[in-house]
């Protein structure tokens, strides 16, 4: 049952064949058995899970109507506020603190009944490409556990890889669902800027930042998106409109007509020979299906990297600032007759990682008076270029394509020590980000040289993300129906590789 | 060395720069529904926005962007159709998010002016201030210093964080520098706070109460050589918390300037602080390093963008300007200088005004306001809209002497009466039994009583010497209790001792 998807999960609960205390459980025990090895949970919480489900099982048997997902086991990024739940960001800094109030999309979760697990190991407030700066340790790949399942949201796409549940949420910032599914052979999908709320997703860099689901299938991670997607007035930035027709459209899964256009600045040098050639595979085989191979061109994609090592260190700089041992979370060095500021710094020493502070000391620099034109000001102007590219891309093709990762999964401490070596991993999925639009990465086959998954990218317009779903689920199909079932039950057993 | 202020003017022109912060009275804060209220318990109105916990985000409170549009359209600025919120970034404990949502580059309101009136030596003068941007913000929280002699940090055991007050919506009006004030400055500067007040008081946007800090004023001084150009430095005085305080607080640092430049020391430029005792400053937190807040562009909130018709109408819903009305009503009741001087500072012009919409006439209905309502409102050391009388129960009384219903001794008592709680006008008077006597049978016979007793007087009278009537009167009224019309006592007192009565 744990290796069904959450679509066929959903109809065994609905046809009574299984209860959702009785599949919680099965994730639970999956979790007690494999998570000691894949470490993607930070924290667990059993006996709340079991709760909710049990709330879902009544609900359902006094005949009240429940949503698709309802009781549908789910890993919840560490990044969400939960109330009552401790909610650290990866992070030492905020060690113990327990919400006092549910972020949008956790409260959006319980009203359609999801049961949520636990919260799941993220690089320190979504920083890092590999989840090896998260404060508690690093994540293993379920694939092989002496590689990296990517970051910052590697917990959760390997609890969903390790079948620890069948759905999660993540955010991405500059990549931190599509490369982590990439990494994991799952699918994952960064909504449009705006399409989820923000309101307690604790804060990398606001103008980047976005939640969005993580599923093995490209109808899952649909079903996920439409539950946690709308508008909310406690979102400045959230888009008032209604959410796309998300499942609609991976249910319908057609590409006739389509004009998919093949991003230039997105290929070639720096991408691994498996990568170019599974990436190469998948457009033959959506040209099969009816589509229109186009190339396109984005100059200023060449400059996304420099921008958004900008931008977003700068938005951090500032939106870390609160973690100040005043209100909440850590506090060090409180001696007889130390100052706030004392405490403040020895807290803000003692609680932030190393590439935390690297950020924070990068971005204070950027925004400087005398920098601030030159470094945040010119990456503002990138931006722009960027977006510009993108429009007009967008006049050529329907959906845009690249490779979701240049590489496929890394060994655990092999870019650790080098941070641009680390940010290369983000190359192909920064753009979107610094661009507002929707993407999603979703399982193109193995590598032949190493055996690890490919992820295939597909980017759309702001508020298209339906034709994320709908491409996707017609190479989905196609693949699966080539490999004899989905990519993820090639992965071989936990442990078998060291 | 010592200088008088003569002294400092000879030489020297200031040049100031004011820039007051006003709390607006909305229900709620500026970026969160936290209440507002003023002295709740502490941190007793905070949510996860205004505590900055993670993951908490901001949105705009419409209302606090329509006061701030009234109050750059009364300020004659130009309105931004697009303007953005930037952070201030600096480390504070009371200052939760440790930036400040402000407004950078782009405020709401811009270049305006205001127009102000003093008397000189030679006469009236306008002088005009020109407002460089109105814009919006939020106040920080109160840090409370404990066990420190002078409640200030240093030296204090332990402090208190009020997060109350964080996020309450702040507009920051700044002038643009004010030169040619002269000698005057002072003076202009509390004259340009105060109608500042005035208008916003106008606009209803906000409790201006200076004692309270929801109108807080920053002076900004500093002096050249008569003649220059060349700016000098500049000392930022904050912790101004009255009008008299904007006054003392220039005229201190114009002579503190003058004496550094006259020993020929530099003037510094930092942030001092005034003191209401001495009415001195002392040196708050050196400037002379620019602190750098890495202003950029709030990521959490969309610009403010209020469309054109919008602004139109809270253009055309604008009252009428504060000094223009005070004119206005100066012409329209005939209010000497002195009483329309007296008036104001009573802060007495609104109510008095509606009296007069109710029919008062306008004299009166001031003369019971500042006179006897004044005094009583002193007494109880209570504002005169804190009492239970209202513009309709004076307008009444008003309205009831002039029917002769009432004496103005009468009236007193009345409106006595109404302040004690004793209900309406007519209630008081009912339940009092007050009632004039204007019974001629009952006065004549009080007229007899008093004549007889008091013979000598009477023959005083008789012979032609009216000025002692007034003993007899007196105690004519007084044997009536007061109930009598005095007019018609003296008429009905001298026709019966044989004198014409005008």
């Amino acid at each position: 049952m744990i290796k069904n998807t959450a679509a066929q999960m959903s109809a065994s609960l609905a046809k009574g064949e299984i209860t959702s205390v009785e599949l919680t459980k099965l994730h639970l025990d999956r979790i007690a058995d494999v998570d000691p090895k894949v470490k993607a949970f930070l924290h667990v919480d059993g006996e709340s899970a079991l709760n909710q489900a049990a709330a879902v099982d009544a609900d359902r048997a006094s005949g009240k109507k429940l949503g698709p997902l309802a009781g549908i086991p789910l890993a919840l990024k560490d990044v969400l506020a939960q109330q009552g739940v401790p909610t650290t960001a990866g992070s030492k800094i905020l060690q113990g603190w327990k919400p006092p109030y549910d972020s949008t999309v956790v409260a959006k979760l319980k009203a359609a009944g999801v049961v949520i697990l636990g919260k799941t190991n993220m690089d320190e407030f979504a920083m890092g490409s590999s989840t090896e700066n998260s404060g508690y340790g690093p994540t293993f790949n379920p694939w092989d556990l002496t590689r990296t399942p990517g970051g910052s949201s590697g917990g959760s796409a390997a609890a969903v890889s390790a079948f620890e549940a069948p759905l999660a949420i993540g955010s991405d910032t500059g990549g931190s669902i599509r490369q982590p599914a990439a990494l994991t052979g799952i699918v994952g999908v960064r909504p449009t800027y705006g399409a989820v709320s923000r309101y307690g997703l604790i804060a990398y860099s606001s103008s980047l930042d976005q939640a969005g689901p993580f599923g093995r299938t490209v109808l899952d991670t649909a079903m996920l998106h439409e539950v946690i997607a709308g508008h909310d007035p406690r979102d400045a930035t959230s888009i008032n409109a209604p959410v796309p027709a998300v499942v609609a459209a991976a249910k319908s899964g057609d590409v006739k007509g389509l004009k998919i256009g093949v991003i230039k600045q997105l290929q070639g040098d720096g991408y691994q020979s498996g990568v170019q050639a599974r990436f190469n595979e998948s457009l033959e085989i959506l040209a099969s299906l009816g589509a229109e191979i186009v190339q396109v061109d984005c100059p200023s994609f060449e400059y996304a990297l420099a921008a958004y090592y900008l931008i977003a260190p700068s938005e951090c700089s500032s939106n870390l600032a609160r973690f100040d041992a005043m209100r909440y979370g850590l506090r060090t060095g409180e001696s007889d007759g130390a100052s706030a500021e004392s405490v403040m710094n020895s807290t803000r020493e003692a609680g932030f990682g190393r590439e935390v502070k690297r950020r924070i000391i990068l971005g204070t620099y950027a925004l400087s008076s005398g920098y601030y034109d030159a470094y945040y000001g010119s990456a503002q102007k990138i931006r722009t270029l960027i977006i510009e590219d993108y429009k007009k891309a967008f006049t050529q093709a329907d959906v845009l394509v690249s490779p979701t990762s240049p590489i496929t999964a890394f060994k655990i401490g092999e870019k650790s020590e080098d941070p641009i070596a680390m940010y290369l991993a983000d190359v192909a999925t920064i753009p979107v980000n610094l661009a507002g639009i929707c993407g999603m990465s979703l399982p193109a086959g193995l590598a032949e040289e190493d055996n690890l998954p490919v992820g295939f990218q597909i980017m759309a317009p702001a508020m298209q993300d339906q034709r994320l779903y709908q491409v996707g689920a017609a190479l989905e199909a196609a693949l699966v129906s080539k490999w004899g079932g989905h990519l993820i039950s090639k992965a071989p057993a936990l442990g078998g590789a060291k | 060395m010592a200088l008088s202020y003569d002294d400092v003017i000879a030489k020297y022109e200031p040049v100031l720069g004011l820039e007051v912060h006003v709390e607006l009275n909305t229900e709620s804060k500026m970026f969160c529904s936290c209440s507002t209220t003023f002295g709740g318990e502490p941190n007793t109105q905070t949510c996860p926005v205004c505590l900055a916990l993670p993951g908490a985000l901001p949105v705009v409170n419409a209302k606090a962007i329509e006061s701030t549009i009234k109050i750059g359209l009364a300020l004659n600025c130009q309105i931004a159709p697009h303007s953005r919120f930037a952070r201030k970034n600096y480390f504070y404990p009371d200052m939760p998010k440790n930036f400040q949502i402000s407004q950078y580059d782009e405020p709401i309101c811009f270049d305006g002016f205001v127009d102000v009136e003093i008397e000189t030596d030679e006469g009236p003068k306008q002088f005009r201030i020109e407002i460089e941007r109105v814009h919006m913000e939020e106040d920080t929280g109160k840090s409370l210093h404990v066990g420190g002699a002078t409640g200030r940090i240093h030296g204090a055991e332990y402090s208190l964080l009020d997060y109350n007050r964080a996020g309450i919506p702040l507009v920051e009006i700044v002038t643009k520098i004010v030169p040619g004030t002269g000698k005057y400055a002072p003076e202009v500067a509390k004259a340009y706070v105060a109608e500042l007040r005035d208008i916003l008081r106008g606009l209803k946007v906000s409790d201006v109460k200076m004692e309270q800090g929801s109108l807080r004023c920053d002076a900004n001084v500093s002096l050249r050589l008569i003649g220059s150009d060349v700016l000098g430095t500049r000392s930022e005085t904050k912790n101004v918390n009255s009008l008299r305080s904007v006054e003392r607080a220039i005229r201190g640092e114009m002579i503190r300037h003058a004496e550094l430049l006259n020993d020929g020391k530099k003037v510094k430029q930092e942030t001092r602080h005034f003191q209401e005792d001495t009415g001195l400053t002392r040196s708050g937190r050196s400037k002379e390093q620019a602190e750098d807040y890495r202003y950029f562009p709030e990521p959490d909130l969309v610009p403010v963008a209020p469309a054109a018709a919008w602004i139109e109408e809270l253009r055309a819903q604008q009252p009428e300007r504060p000094s223009l009305r005070r004119k206005r009503l100066k012409e329209q009741w005939a209010v000497p200088d002195k009483e329309m001087a007296a008036m104001i500072n009573a802060d007495a012009l609104d109510i008095v005004e509606e009296t007069v919409l109710l029919g008062a006439d306008p004299t009166k209905a001031r003369t019971w306001w500042l006179g006897e309502i004044s005094r009583i409102a002193n007494e109880k050391e209570l504002a005169l809209t804190e009492l239970s009388i209202t513009p309709k129960d004076v307008a009444a009384i008003v309205a009831l002497v002039a029917a002769g219903e009432l004496t103005d001794k009468l009236a007193r008592q009345v409106v006595d009466g109404v302040i004690a709680g004793e209900g309406t006008p007519s209630e008081v008077v009912a339940k009092r039994g007050i009632k004039v006597v204007n019974d001629d049978g009952a006065l004549m016979a009080a007229i007899e009583k008093v004549c007889a007793e008091q013979a000598e007087t009477a023959d005083k009278v008789r012979n032609g010497h009216v000025p002692a009537a007034g003993a007899l009167i007196g105690a004519v009224m007084k044997e009536t209790k007061g109930q009598a019309d005095a007019a018609r006592v003296r008429e009905l007192l001298l026709g019966h001792l044989g004198q014409a009565s005008n």
